[in-house]
């Protein structure tokens, strides 16, 4: 029920957006998040109908840079346990 | 696509669950609210990449689920009125009440509609100026704010054949409520989405009074995992509080906006859940300067006396007490395609979920 899908805006009307998710479109309403400072290119959530909050790119970056630190600390710590054939912790 | 592909990478879900194993040394269970990530844990298999001391149970957040039958009876009293127009979200329609469904209704004549947003029915009553449009309206924090759109936008542009029932609800309180009645959870996975409507303030009591932690999450399975983790360093750490994994979208403040929007419409006032009881400010009521947007007030009718379907385990379910296996009708009488509770009807309900991906 409170799924909602990352859509990407093509086109501001007004109040509503046209938003793209893969090859699909929709016509949001910009209701919900008129407060925000919003261009073609930004990607909001869309939610029955209406986009619920804009994406924070920064934010989204960050944590994906977490996962690869994430991936590269496995990878060495493997690495480490094969060298010593030792389970580390 | 951008914001999905990346947060489902194999790679990374394989690391975390490692990370998960080398630090988890307490069993713990930990307790996912939102129907939508009951769905992603099951269709992404993630409680086979957990080790043993994690264990994850799903929770009371699925809207239909936790909807009464009375709800149901009541819309299809509704439906049956003259000249009415029931337009609602499709999660709905296969729901059984007392003796019929809204689907059954509309196979019998009644002008059903479904619809994916509230904006639909408007147009409908618009195009419909001498028939009664009703919206269904259930859900969450996530979807509430949108109802509430529906009726400013109605008032504004002068549509005066459209109605909202609404079934709408809040979250906080029944989280509050299965810690308070000794389910018997280690954290709790937050609902994305109704955070991004409330912001993370709304959990701040669970640490303080109940010493549990809340991580918000997002839907993607790497999300689920990463917050999995979180849970699991804050339970090792003892240092319980609430924290935001899904920070490309929930902010600590919430969408003010949309709060504004919400309590400009809808007042709290009790409500009663499926598998916990009435609790205290617990829905959204239409507040009385919208009445003439507020089915109950403008619509009569009788309802049948409710029914409720022998040996169906959902209330216990949605408390997490038990799982949809220990239910006796679960894959046999009951199924998808034919639904004996609501937790099979929806497809983020339990029962649903687990039939759908881990039979």
């Amino acid at each position: 029920m409170c799924l909602s899908i990352p859509a990407r805006i093509e086109e501001i009307d007004g109040d509503t957006a046209n938003c793209s998710v893969g090859t699909a479109t929709y016509n949001a309403s910009l209701h919900l998040i008129s407060h925000e400072e919003l261009k073609v290119g930004d990607y909001v959530l869309i939610h029955t109908g209406f986009a619920i909050q804009k994406l924070d790119e920064e934010e989204a970056i960050e944590t994906l840079k977490t996962f690869e630190e994430f991936k590269s600390l496995n990878e060495s710590l493997d690495q480490e346990e094969k060298e010593t054939n030792q389970r580390i912790v | 696509m951008k914001y999905i592909d990346e947060y489902r990478d194999r790679e990374t879900v394989l690391a975390l669950a490692e990370e998960i194993k080398r630090q988890s040394t307490k069993p713990i269970k930990l307790m996912e609210v939102c129907g939508g990530h009951t769905m992603s844990i099951q269709k992404f298999g993630l409680p086979y990449l957990l080790p043993e001391t994690v264990e994850l149970i799903s929770g009371p957040g699925c809207p239909v689920c936790v909807t009464s039958r009375s709800y149901i009876d009541q819309a299809i009293a509704y439906s049956r009125l003259d000249d009415v127009i029931i337009t609602t979200y499709g999660d709905l329609i296969r729901v059984p009440g007392s003796s019929s469904s809204l689907e059954q209704e509309r196979a019998n004549g009644a002008n059903i509609q479904i619809v994916y947003s509230i904006l639909d029915a408007l147009k409908l009553a618009k195009a419909n100026r001498d028939k009664k449009v009703v919206f269904l309206g259930i859900g969450f924090e996530t979807t509430a704010p949108s109802s509430a759109a529906g009726i400013i936008q109605a008032q504004m542009a002068g549509i005066n054949n459209f109605s909202v029932y609404s079934a709408h609800k809040v979250m906080p309180p029944a989280m509050a409520t299965l810690i308070d009645e000794g389910v018997e959870i280690d954290g709790y996975i937050g609902p994305g989405h109704v955070s991004t409507i409330t912001g993370s303030g709304i959990y701040m009591d669970i640490p303080k009074k109940f010493g549990l932690g809340v991580v918000i999450s997002g839907f993607e399975p790497v999300d689920l995992m990463q917050s999995v983790l979180m849970l699991v360093k804050q339970i090792e750490n003892d240092d319980q509080k609430v924290e935001i994994q899904y920070t490309r979208v929930v902010k600590p403040e919430g969408n003010v906006k949309a709060q504004e929007t919400l309590d400009e419409v809808f007042e709290y006032g009790d409500d009663w859940w499926r598998g916990l009881g009435v609790l205290e400010n617990s829905g959204l009521k239409i507040r009385a300067q919208y009445d003439k947007y507020n089915t109950e007030k403008i619509l009569d009718v009788t309802v049948e006396p409710t029914k409720e379907p022998k040996g169906c385990l959902c209330g216990e379910i949605l408390r997490g007490v038990k799982k949809p296996k220990d239910c006796k009708l679960f894959g046999n009488v009951c199924t998808p395609s034919n639904p004996i509770g609501a937790c099979m009807v929806s497809s983020e309900g339990s029962c649903a979920a687990y039939y759908m991906y881990n039979r």
